[in-house]
């Protein structure tokens, strides 16, 4: 079939898809840090009103990023589709936050301002994210509360009328809104509501129950999708002039993690594979407080408000292998390790230096519960001093949830909790445009690589993917289709039909394999192999040996896993398949990224790296850099680039929290 | 909410830990919309008790694949009760015996040994089955699409302390809102009515200062649009909110009617003068 499309006048060559001329410019506007966005604002282009309409934009993910980004382009007179893989768009992954939103509003007089917050991200990032976004960020930050109390997202309240605030994750002032502990449930109603207001508008094509599977590029730009219709199977491309992926973050490829089971890589991998770079995979954060694991089981973990640790104290036995029950253990043979080794801090130390210590402990075969994998979160003192009507108020609803999945009694004995995979700070390369190194293709939300760096804060994620989506993609995605002149595309151009038949293909092949092992089992092996080696704590020899074994159980995957069903009707069988294949490649890159890098900082932890004190020590010297990885084959070893990180604001030191 | 003091424990864990289970499911299985359904019996041996409910459905499926059956489809995403994907009818309740509690956190400890579980869709005429045990819940998208929104652009609004909203209100505001559209009450009510739902973003955001402008035209475009899909009428039975995973209240409904009949009287009255 004859091409429709002429090359697009934008410039692509820094792309070259397998060329390894690749320059990573985050086009970072000139100017002091605190008129860089106001200024690019004026500088980019607008698109003619009347023009809006013949733009389609796709975006992949109803999240808060991606619902927040179709309901405003909507708005704004772009043709939206959407897509999410749910039933419906509500019950994107960001639904289950829980603990709240920060917001540079300093409605508490106490010190706040947007500098602070820029300062508090890039600090506790661990001068591993770019400043000019973090600044942007922390500015956005305070028109996002505002837009949702516009939409009626019901935050909490004072008496006299005024929206409520905590402090958050240890934060030193009180710039976290909330709505009791579901925030991201209301946050994403609010996003939803602005989109199912397009959708009956007819401005949004709302697409749920579909999943995309590859990314079509033509002549360089990204042009549209190929997406699977879960309830019939059908597998259709999808024209645009830019595509967004909100696709949400990869915690799933450790198989146990916080992550709603769906959660997944599935859109980013195939960006990665068509020519996208992706950027820090192994920066991931570990939540230090989740119920542990009871058994084989055990399908996801679920998280226990950080605000817990405000109160409760952590301690197990002092001597390993002691069974007794906590309350048969006398004071003097309890170790509180936190509160023993960090004597300021105690119990409120940092998510990743908690979570390593748990795993320390229980290394030492001091872990309390099933498996000994997991620590004490003990109340008795707080009961005590503050009575147990106290303790109900601040976290009544936490105890009911853990007494559900327990069946114990918290008020009576102490919770069991342990760390679990619980956010990725890594995703795709993008500018400061949020797009990506293919252009026309923006990545929102905790699909990116984002603005967190090697650690993110708590009720930061929130905050991000509401200003991706509702006030950054609509400027820097209308500055790309003023620039772009782009040809119009058809379904009917090599590069649809290309991608197409690869799902195709690949759908065949899933199906046809009928080996001997379900896709669960592969998933979990993997979610092992990740956990033990590329979890908390890694070592040159423990990558290495991943590095080992995943493709082994991907070779192994493609030849013996057993996916029932067929493609025409809702298989959820093949769902998984595809997207825990996915995963097996992902795996890899996660620890070669984490090989690589052999410094420690934030969340990635390199035990070669360390303090006197066992804190992550970085190497700035040879390592601020964002490593972005292009894809060369599966079997061969990624291409790395890098892009420089210059700190110029706020100046690069070491944590200590003894 | 009712908190777990009130509530008073059941099984603790100590004396439960590794104790499993031998049931018989009976469990609707159906290949697709057009196809007719059956319910068929499977056996699920030494369940542990510590598994949720979609968990113990998960082994079941690792059995049937490793048999070559297929496993049984059924919906879910967070598990932790807050997405509304999970439903499912477990002995003829609308997500199980435990109250203000989603499938997905139901705990097999609730169960007796040598139990026969049934495991049902929702059953609806607005809800088709898809498959075994999901449903198209798209309907309540719609009824959402036709106005359960406030109209607030990106870009205009106020600073969020402008607009003072009475503790109280929030609350009340808040508790409508928690509801996760997992379509329960619709399953349970005998006339499967879209009341509660329909009602609890109703009343979200009535209580709300920015939700008043378009009050009367909200109630009047949801609740059309609720008839259009096909949900029955209310007949104030209270099966809904007795299933409610998250306790929505039946006083919504008589919120939303009063809504209604103030809506219509004026789009009545105002239909009159225009037609004078
Ligand atoms: C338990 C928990 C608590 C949290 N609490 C907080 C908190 O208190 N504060 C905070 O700031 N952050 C919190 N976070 C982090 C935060 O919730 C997430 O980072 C954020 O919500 C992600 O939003 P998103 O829009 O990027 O993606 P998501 O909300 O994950 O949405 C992803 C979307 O993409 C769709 N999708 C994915 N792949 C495909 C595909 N291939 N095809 C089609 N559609 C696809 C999905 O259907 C979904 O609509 C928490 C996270 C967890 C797990
Ligand atoms: S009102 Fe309750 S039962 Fe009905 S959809 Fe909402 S949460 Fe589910
Ligand atoms: S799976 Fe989300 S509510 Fe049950």
């Amino acid at each position: 079939m004859a091409t429709t499309i002429a090359p697009p006048t934008v410039d692509v060559s820094r792309r070259a898809l397998g060329g390894r001329d690749i320059v990573l410019d985050a086009k970072i506007p000139s100017g002091p840090i605190e008129q860089k966005w106001e200024k690019h604002q004026f500088e980019m282009k607008l698109v003619n009103p009347a023009n809006k309409r013949k733009f389609t934009i796709l975006i992949v993910g109803s999240g808060l990023a991606g619902a927040s980004a179709a309901a405003t382009l909507a708005e704004l007179g772009y043709h939206v589709t959407c897509f999410c893989y749910q039933d419906s768009p509500r019950r994107a992954h960001s639904i289950a936050a829980q603990g709240g939103i920060n917001a540079a509003k300093n409605y508490r007089n106490d010190g706040d301002s947007v500098y602070r917050l820029f300062y508090d991200t890039v600090k506790g990032g661990d001068f591993r994210s770019r400043e000019a976004n973090v600044y942007r960020l922390a500015q956005i930050s305070v028109n996002i509360i505002d837009q949702c109390v516009a939409q009626g997202v019901p935050f909490a309240r004072e008496y006299g009328g005024l929206l409520d605030n905590r402090s958050f994750g240890g934060a030193q002032v009180s710039r976290t809104f909330y709505a009791r502990g579901q925030t991201g449930q209301q946050l994403l109603l609010g996003a939803y509501s602005a989109l199912s207001r397009q959708i009956g508008l007819g401005n949004v094509d709302m697409y749920p129950r579909h999943e995309m599977l590859d990314l079509v590029v033509v002549d360089g730009a990204a042009r549209g999708l190929i997406a699977r219709d879960l309830v019939t199977g059908e597998i259709t491309p999808y024209v645009a002039d830019a595509v967004v992926l909100a696709s949400g973050g990869y915690g799933n490829v450790y198989y146990l993690s916080t992550n709603a089971k769906g959660c997944n890589v599935t859109a980013d991998w195939r960006a990665y594979k068509r020519g996208a770079l992706f950027a820090n995979p192994c920066y991931t954060q570990i939540h230090p407080t989740c119920i542990p694991v009871t058994g084989d089981h055990q399908s996801k973990l679920t998280l226990m408000s950080e605000s817990l640790r405000n109160d409760g104290r952590v301690w197990v036995p002092a001597k390993a292998g002691d069974t007794r029950a906590p309350h048969q253990i006398p004071e003097r043979e309890r170790d509180y390790f936190l509160e023993r080794k960090y004597p300021s801090f105690g119990n409120l130390v940092p998510r990743d230096v908690a979570s390593r210590n748990a795993k320390e402990v229980c290394d030492e075969g001091r872990g309390v519960g099933p498996g000994g994998r997991g620590v004490y979160l003990d109340f008795a003192d707080a009961i005590k001093r503050l009575g147990k009507r106290v303790i109900e108020e601040r976290y009544g609803n936490l105890f009911d949830m853990y007494h559900k999945i327990t069946g114990e009694n918290s008020y009576e004995s102490p919770m069991r909790i342990y760390p679990a995979i619980h956010y990725t700070m890594g995703g795709l390369w993008v500018d400061y445009n949020l797009m990506s190194t293919i252009p026309g293709l923006f990545v929102a939300g905790e699909a990116n690589f984002s603005d967190h760096g090697a650690n993110r804060l708590g009720a930061s994620a929130l905050m991000q993917g509401l200003a991706d989506g509702y006030f950054i993609l609509p400027y820097t995605i209308g500055d790309y289709l003023a620039n772009a002149k782009l040809p119009k595309a058809e379904t009917t151009h090599p590069a649809f039909a290309e991608s197409e038949a690869e799902v195709h293909a690949r759908v065949k092949r899933l199906l046809g394999i009928k080996g001997e092992r379900t896709v669960d089992s592969f998933h979990r092996e993997l979610g092992h192999i990740m956990w033990d080696y590329c979890g908390m704590a890694r070592t040159d020899a423990g990558l290495r040996h991943a590095l080992a074994q995943i493709p082994q159980l991907r070779e192994e995957f493609w030849q013996n896993v057993n996916v029932m069903g067929e493609n025409t009707e809702l298989n959820q069988s093949l769902e998984k398949a595809g997207r825990v294949a996915d995963f097996l490649e992902l795996g890899e890159l996660i620890c070669t990224d984490a090989l690589n890098r052999t410094e420690s900082c934030g969340g990635h932890f390199r035990e070669e790296s360390q303090t006197a004190d066992g804190e992550a020590l970085r190497d700035d010297e040879h390592f601020s850099h964002v490593s972005a990885w292009e894809y060369t084959g599966v079997a061969n070893t990624p291409a790395l680039h890098k892009e420089p990180l210059e700190f110029e604001y706020v100046h690069p030191s070491q944590r200590s929290y003894v | 909410m009712a908190t777990l003091a009130s509530r008073g424990a059941t099984a603790s864990h100590d004396g439960d830990a590794g104790r499993t289970l031998n049931l018989t499911l009976q469990v609707w299985r159906q290949k697709n919309a057009t196809s007719a359904g059956k319910m068929v019996t499977y056996e699920a041996k030494g369940i542990s008790v510590d598994m949720s409910f979609l968990e113990m459905l998960d082994v079941v499926n690792e059995r049937l694949i490793a048999r070559g059956e297929e496993p049984i489809a059924f919906d879910h995403d967070c598990r932790e009760g807050i997405c509304g994907m999970c439903g499912m009818m477990i002995n003829g309740i609308a997500h199980g015996p435990e109250r203000a509690t989603t499938a997905c956190e139901l705990y097999m400890r609730h169960f007796r040994d040598g139990e026969t579980i049934t495991i049902e869709p929702w059953r609806a005429k607005a809800f088709p089955v898809i498959k075994d045990l999901v449903v198209d819940r798209g309907a309540f998208d719609r009824i959402i699409q036709a106005g359960g929104y406030i109209t607030a652009p990106t870009g205009g609004a106020r600073d969020a302390n402008a607009i003072l909203v009475p503790k109280a209100d929030a609350d009340a505001a808040f508790d409508y809102a928690a509801c996760i559209s997992c379509g329960a009450c619709v399953a349970m009510c005998p006339n499967a009515s879209a009341m509660l739902f329909t009602a609890a973003k109703v009343a979200h955001l009535g209580h709300l200062p920015q939700g008043q402008p378009e009050r009367d035209d909200r109630v009047l475009r949801m609740v059309e649009q609720m008839d259009v899909e096909g949900f029955g009428a209310c007949t104030n039975i209270g099966e809904c909110a007795a299933v409610c995973p998250k306790e929505i209240p039946m006083d919504v409904i008589s919120y939303m009617n009063r809504d209604l009949l103030r809506a219509t009287r004026r789009k009545d009255r105002e239909a009159k003068t225009s037609n004078e």
